[in-house]
Formats: C-alpha cells, structure tokens, sequence
C-alpha cells in the first residue's frame, strides 16, 4: 500500500538547500518586498508589523501593571489611565490578537499546506496588509495625540456623546483594519475551496486548515456589523445624533447588542486559529494521528457556529431581559462543549504517543492548562448567579487573558517557535527557547492567577486606585508581568539573531509528516517542484517515523 | 456551469415587470390601512422580488451549490442577528422579576 | 461569433493554454478555477455587504418596535410617488446590467456598451432623484441635527401622535437619522458601482471582454444587483410605514 506522499524530487542537503533559488534569495530590494505578490513574503511583512503592535500593546500593558504596583494612583491621573487601557486593548485586540495567526501563520501556510502555489487572490493579500498599516496609522496618530479614553468596547454615550477624546480617528482606524481581515477571510476562503490539490479531499486537511477556515467564515460574517457599529459611533459622535443616547431616545443596550454581536465571535476569531496551530503541534510532536480528527474538525465549524449565538452574555448586567439572558447563559454553556472535546481529543493524542519536550510543544502543553483554566472560569461567568458579582472585575480580565494570553498567544508562539525553520531556514538556540517558554508560563501564570483572587474579593476592573488590602496580589501580578515580558523578548532576540546566525535548519528539522514538509525550507517561490498528489490524510506516523524522528532531533541544539 | 447558459432576454424582460408589478402591489396595499398585515404583505413582496433578483438576475438558478448555500448562508445570519437581538426587546416587560421585600 | 482581439489579463503573449486563448493567472491552473474562484470571492464578500446593512436594518427594527407612533408619523412625510420612482429605475437598471452581461456572453461588444451605459444612466437619475428627496428633507428641517424641527403640518395628525407617544419630536429624529443612514449608504454604495461601471466601459469598449471572458461584468453584475435588494428592503421600511395614515 502506497502511504506516501509525491516528494519533491530533490532531497538536498541542509548548505545546498539553502544555496538554491527559495523565495527570500529569488529577488532583493525594498520594492520586491513592499509590491511582492508572494504569499510567504506576506507573511513575514505581516511578521513585522503585528510585532511592532505587540510591542506597544505591551508596552501599555507594563504601565498599567506600573500604575498598580501601588493603592494610589500615583504613576499618573485617572484620566491617563482610561487612555493607557484603552489603548492596550484596542491594540492589542484588533491589532495583534485578531490578524497575528491568520495572517503571518495563516499566509504563509495555507497555499502550503493544500499543495497550491499561492493565494487565490495574491493581490487582495497585499492590500489586505497595507489595509491593516493604514487603519494602524489612523490608531497611532490618535495615540499621539492623545489617545481614548472609552475602553476598548467604546460604550455609549460616553464614547458618542461626553468623551472628550480621539474616538473617531481610533474607531476609523478599526473600521479601516476590518476591512483587512476581510480580504484575508475571503482569500482563505476561496483558497481552501477551490486550490486543493489532487487528492487532498476535505478530510485529508490539516486541522490548522479547518481551524483557518472557520475562523474565516466568522471573520465574513460578523465583522461587517462592528463595522457599522462603529460607523454610527462616529455619525453620532460628529453629527448630535441621537440613536445610542438615551437623552434623545436612543438606547445604549443596542450599542452593546450590535458591538458584542461582533466581539464575542471576535474572540472565536483569536482562538481557532490558535487551536489549529495546537492541533499541529500535538500530533507532530507526539508522533501520533490526531485523536478523533473528524471531531475535532467537525468542532472548529461548531465553535464557529455556536460562537455567534452568545454575544449576550456580555450585557447580563446591561439591561437585557432575563429572558433573553437565559438563553445566551444556556447557549454559552453550549458553546464550552465543542472547545472542551478539542482539549480532551488533544490529551487523548498524547496518551501512548512519543513525545517530544522540543520549545513549539512546551509552548502546546502550556496553552492545554491555561486554556482549559480560561475556558472553565468562561462558563464560571456564562452562569447568571456568578457573572453579576464578578462582572467589571478582575476576575473576567483574569478569564480573558487566560483565553487570549495564555491561549492564544501561546499557541502563536510555539507556531512561531514550528515553523521558524520552515519560513527561514534557521534554527533557533535550543536552550534559550526552552527558556523562554518556561519564563513565559511561570510569568503570565503569575501575573494573572493572583488575578481571578481580586476579582473575586471586588477589585474592580478598569480603576486606577484600588483599597489598600489588595496590594500584595497587585504586586505578585505586577513581577509576574516583570517576568512576562522578559519572556517574550527574549524569542525577539534569538530570532533576530538566528536570521544571521541561526544553524542551518535543512528541510524537515522535526521530521514532521505533513505536505508543508515535503518542501525545501525555506520554499522555493512557486512552493512545489511539482505538483504533489496526496494519498493519505495527515499525522500519518509509523515507528519508522518515531525512529527517525530521534535520530534527527540529536542534530537539533 | 453558467457560462454555458444563456439566459433569454425574454426571461430578463419578464421578471423586470414582475418586479414593477410587485412594486406597485406593494404601494398599493400600503395606503390601505390593515394593522399588522400591512408588515406581512410589504415584507413577502419584497421577499419575494429580492429572490426573484437573486435567482435570475444574479443566476443562482444556473450557480453551483457552494454559491447558493453561500448567499442562503448570509440572509440566514441577517435573520438570526435580528431575531436574536429582537428577542431582547421583545422580552423586557414579558417577565417582571418579584422585587425582594415587597 | 464575431471574434475579439486576443486579450490577456497581464498583456502577456497568450499561448494556448486550456480552453482556447486565454491563459488564467498564475496561481490558477484554468480559466474555469479562475472564474469559479473569482464567483465565490464576489459572493463572499456581498455576505459581508448583507451584515453590513443588516446592522441598519436591526437598529430600524428595533427602533421602530419601541417607537411605532413616532416612526409611521415620520415616514408619511417621505415622498412615496418619488420612491417609487426610484425602486423602478432601480429595478430597470438590473434589467439593463444584467442585458450587458448577457451581451458580452453572445459576443456583442456594442450592446454591452450600450446597456452598461444605460445603467449608468439609470443608476445617475437614481441619485438625482434622491438629491431632491434630501433637499426636500433639509427645506422641511427633518435633518437631524441642530436645524431638526419636526412639525406635522396637520393638527390632527399631530395631536393623534402626541397622544400616542409624547416624546415623538426626538424619536422622529431617530426615524430621520436611521433614514439618512440608510439611504446615505446605500447613495454611497451606488456611487461607488457608478464608478466602476465607468471602468467596465472603458475596458468593454477597448475589446477586453467577449464570450470568454467578462467575470468582471459578472461580478460587477453581482454587486449592482445586490444593492437593488438593499433597496427593495429600504423602500417599503422607510416610505410606506406611514402611508395608510394619509388615507
């Protein structure tokens, strides 16, 4: 029985591998860069810009922990510090949380991963990444000046009618970074559809593809309604009227129907792909088919779904009537299912598979803990009793960052961490990968469980002073974030590094059996020689492969 | 597939005055005064005139499946977002809680 | 069949390739792939064009259900001969869009000219319609804002609203915001086909089009005849709400 897939017909070794003709050497100069059609350079421009955010996210993020080192408000004015937040969360969340998978990972492995040789639409992608930049740049200017101070879910009518900051430019820059996602959804679409290649079926996917696909069908249908939203934000706002403001017979509860209608399938936006990624690394790196692999694909469509029927379980407290709040708590409920299968099929991989402690599963293995913490405390709040007490807590910013840092994040990372070889040609140091990661976990563990106590004993989220009994968790999560950020700088460093000085990685450095794989790293510029004709699903792993697999990780530092 | 079917002009005509026969219909019917039947009938002809569009002006007769289950996919997540925010406001004074104390 | 010059996507010499002449983009390996794809990237992004105006159409619905007095009250004073003026020169424009696609698949360069420029003509004395609606809205003070007075001339009509909701002024403004809203958009989303009809005749006329290849008079076609559902949707929500209470 023939179990494998078309090779490509060289097998070269690591030097002359990266001598020949890939995408990176196959043209110089800022204009090959800047107008390229290539789906993998991309990729890597995307690389660049969502870290530039992260970086200014973060760095929002380390003043507020600053800021509440201490009861007082003493690092700066309360005003300040609703900007400071604010920003955090605009940044982080639709400039770096929502694109950062997608579009880096998603890019650059999607035509790869179902044998095509680029995009359906490799025009759109370039555009899509100049959208983004200058929906970014409407955002900074607004930062510059001053920046909002609303939160980053803009409530009316402060953010329409009595904030007296940058609202419009801010929510034009959002506006403008939707229509970025857009173009990448519908490309991803398309592409998965139409471009598969010979005898890659539906379930022969990988189920980072089926992850990258639901998450398109989420990003189509939900961001254009925030994009009206903040479209009516911004005619209110310039032009006095009156349909979010309840002094002119408007209602601030429709402000917040039509914002979460968007925001909460935006945070399925963050997750699936992130759980893509995690289902790659679980079976490549426990050498073992993915547990269930129809389910777990099956339940990336449901969470999809699912994700876009509870959106009112962010207005429990808002006014919404106790019916309809029953229902959203119900559906909440339901939607955990679909989320908590993934995570056991995933353990279920482990179980009598041969693992492998290399960086990308460290950082797998963490997102499985944090992510499970963050989605049980998700129905914790989803329950009516609970959420009025734990409502604008820190308890719900502890539950999100679990999801979103401890998940999401996690899982870009070790993706990262993957598929550096793949993208680059070069390996990273081993050792302080390892470190990394290790700093990462024990960090953002520190910086956000103490967390959830404060939430629950009433620290109030959003304050800029707190009662003075509250300190001693403050300061743990404050040098959990000290921790934190050494931790994501560190990869910032040894990437940067190993762009130079980075070993050779050869093609295949974790002999991984996956069609991404069964071309040269880093690709050449059309991706494959020839065409490949897939025979088999992936995850396919025999002891042979196990074997192969030991021997070839000895190479790897 | 649809480029190898061409559509009669006879067709096109056809439902074009189907379409101004609707809208007529549906002025018509609306300077009569029948309370809450006046939504009903203006919606099921504008139902009906949009898919009358979708079906021969935008081809979906002559569309492969995945074309139609997208089209029927986006009016079905318009419906669920109206109906699911709706029932919010339809529900605010349908269950009146009892205040503790009183 | 009258032929048209061989045209490639890229200006690239055509050599063969699989159905004939023309030679599909890159990434593809057909022209039928290459139109599947561009089909269903048209389609997907008219869903995002439906959530878009459906946010409009939530806020109206709900609205409407807190405000019913207020809303039919200002709908009466909504020009309905003039709307429905508009909803047929609409509706004769997809009749002409989609005669220009047909058009291009028989091969007749010059009747896709002709209906494409008659849609554009329909599609401009659209937006002439509707400059006079809103300059009649702006005479009568229903724009929102500073200068919104809105005053029922008749004092039946008035004193039978009053009655019905006492705060009818404001809530009238909101039934004028979502209409200028609404309309607004979709005015914009016109202007915006216009502008690309004008590109699609340019192109039509220089030959690029023929039985072929005319995906961009397709998807074009798509898109116009979408934003003719938009409106079979606004007309009878915005003018007619109120028309009965003329009677």
């Amino acid at each position: 029985m023939d179990t494998t897939v078309a090779r490509s017909p060289i097998l070269p070794t690591p030097e002359t591998s990266f001598e020949r003709p890939n995408y990176l050497n196959a043209e110089y100069g800022w204009k090959s860069w800047l107008f390229t059609l290539d789906h993998k350079r991309i990729a890597l421009l995307y690389l660049l810009s969502v870290t530039v955010f992260f970086g200014l996210g973060g760095t929002f993020a380390g003043l507020i922990r600053l800021e509440l080192l201490t009861p007082e408000g003493d690092l700066m004015g309360p005003d300040t510090y609703n900007r400071v937040f604010t920003m955090h969360g605009i940044i982080m969340v639709f400039f770096f949380l929502i694109p950062a998978i997608p579009a880096v990972l998603g890019n650059f492995l999607v035509p790869l991963m179902i044998g095509a040789k680029d995009l359906a639409m490799p025009r759109l992608n370039l555009a899509s990444w100049y959208v983004y930049n200058l929906g970014g740049l409407f955002t900074l200017w607004a930062i510059v000046n001053g920046g909002v101070d609303t939160g980053w879910t803009f409530y009316t009518p402060f953010s329409t009618t009595y904030s007296n900051t940058y609202v419009v430019p801010t929510a034009l820059g959002i506006f403008i970074t939707g229509f970025s996602t857009i173009f990448t959804a519908l490309n991803f679409i398309v592409t998965i559809h139409r471009m598969r290649a010979p005898g890659l079926n539906w379930f022969r996917l990988p189920l980072f593809i089926w992850s990258t696909y639901a998450t398109s069908l989420i990003i189509m249908l939900g961001t254009p309604v925030i994009a009206i939203t903040i479209l009516l934000v911004g005619a209110e706002r310039l032009l006095g009227l009156g349909i979010f403001n309840p002094k002119l017979g408007g209602d601030p509860v429709l402000f917040e129907h039509l914002f979460w209608f968007y925001s909460h399938p935006a945070v399925y936006i963050m997750i699936l792909p992130a759980m893509g990624v995690i289902s790659e690394l679980i079976g490549h790196f426990a050498r073992k088919k993915v547990f269930g692999y129809r389910v777990v694909a099956f339940a990336s469509v449901a969470i999809a779904v699912l994700g876009f029927l509870v959106w009112g379980h962010h207005l429990f407290v808002a006014g919404e009537s106790i019916y309809s709040a029953t229902v959203f708590s119900v559906l909440s409920m339901l939607v955990a299912v679909p989320s908590a299968v993934k995570v056991f099929n995933w353990t279920a991989t482990l179980y009598e598979g041969s693992i492998s402690f290399q960086t990308p599963m460290l950082y797998a293995l963490g997102f499985i803990g944090l992510f499970t913490i963050g989605g049980l405390t998700g129905v914790m709040v989803a329950t009516l009793g609970i959420d009025p007490h734990v409502h604008d807590t820190y308890f719900i910013v502890a539950h999100f960052h679990y999801v979103m840092v401890g998940g999401t994040i996690m899982a870009y990372l070790g993706g990262i961490h993957y598929w550096w070889p793949k993208m680059t040609g070069r390996l990273y140091p081993g050792f302080l990968s390892k470190l990394s990661a290790l700093l990462v976990f024990v960090g953002f563990n520190l910086t956000f469980f103490p967390q959830f106590i404060l939430g629950y004993m009433g620290m109030p989220r959003r304050y800029w002073s707190y009662p003075p009994e509250f300190q001693v968790l403050n300061v743990l999560s404050t040098a959990g974030a000290t921790v934190l950020a050494v931790g994501y700088t560190l990869p910032l460093c040894y990437f940067a590094w190993s762009i130079k000085y980075g070993k050779r990685s050869g093609d295949n450095p974790w002999g991984a059996n996956s069609l991404e794989w069964d071309t040269p790293s880093p690709p050449p510029t059309e991706n494959f020689y020839t065409t490949p004709v897939v025979t088999h699903g992936p995850y396919e792993y025999t002891r042979e492969d196990v074997h192969n697999r030991t021997t070839q990780e000895a190479n790897f530092g | 597939m649809s480029e190898h079917v061409i559509t009669p002009v006879k067709t096109y005509v056809f439902v074009f005055v189907g379409l101004l026969v609707g809208t007529l219909a549906t002025v018509l019917v609306s300077g009569l005064d029948l309370g809450w039947a006046n939504n009903i009938v203006a919606m099921t002809i504008a139902i009906l005139k949009a898919l009358a569009v979708l079906y021969f002006f935008m081809e979906l007769r002559h569309s492969t499946r995945m074309t139609a289950l997208t089209a029927i996919a986006g009016f079905f997540w318009l419906v669920l977002m109206l109906l699911m925010i709706m029932m919010d406001y339809w529900s605010r004074h349908a269950i009146v809680l009892p205040v503790p104390g009183k | 069949m009258a032929s048209s010059p061989l045209v490639d996507r890229h200006g690239h010499d055509v050599h063969g390739g699989h159905s004939g002449r023309r030679h599909p983009a890159h990434q593809f390996d057909t022209m039928e792939q290459q139109k599947e794809s561009s089909t269903l990237g048209m389609w997907l992004f008219l869903v995002t064009e439906i959530m878009f105006f459906g946010g409009l159409f939530v806020a109206y619905l709900v609205y409407r259900t807190m405000y019913p007095a207020a809303f039919a009250a200002a709908s009466s004073t909504l020009n309905v001969p003039l709307g429905a003026l508009n909803t047929a020169v609409l509706i004769c424009s997809s009749l002409t869009m989609a005669l220009a696609i047909r058009s291009a698949q028989v091969n007749s360069r010059k009747g896709a000219v002709l209906f494409l420029l008659l849609t554009m003509l329909l599609g401009s004395t659209f937006l002439v319609v509707k400059g006079f609606e809103y300059a009649d809205k702006f005479r009568e003070h229903h724009v929102p804002g500073a200068t919104f007075n809105f005053a029922l001339e008749n004092a039946h009509a008035t004193a039978v609203t009053q009655a019905a909701d006492p705060d009818f002024q404001r809530h009238a403004q909101i039934f004028f915001s979502l209409y200028f809203i609404m309309t607004g958009i979709h005015a914009t989303h016109m202007i915006i086909g216009l502008g690309i009809l004008a590109v699609l005749v340019f192109y039509t006329r220089r030959g690029k089009f023929d039985s072929e290849y005319y995906n961009p008079l397709e998807m074009t076609g798509l898109y116009w005849h979408f934003v003719d559902i938009v409106w079979i949707f606004l007309f009878p929500l915005l003018y007619l709400l109120g028309a009965h209470l003329h009677g």
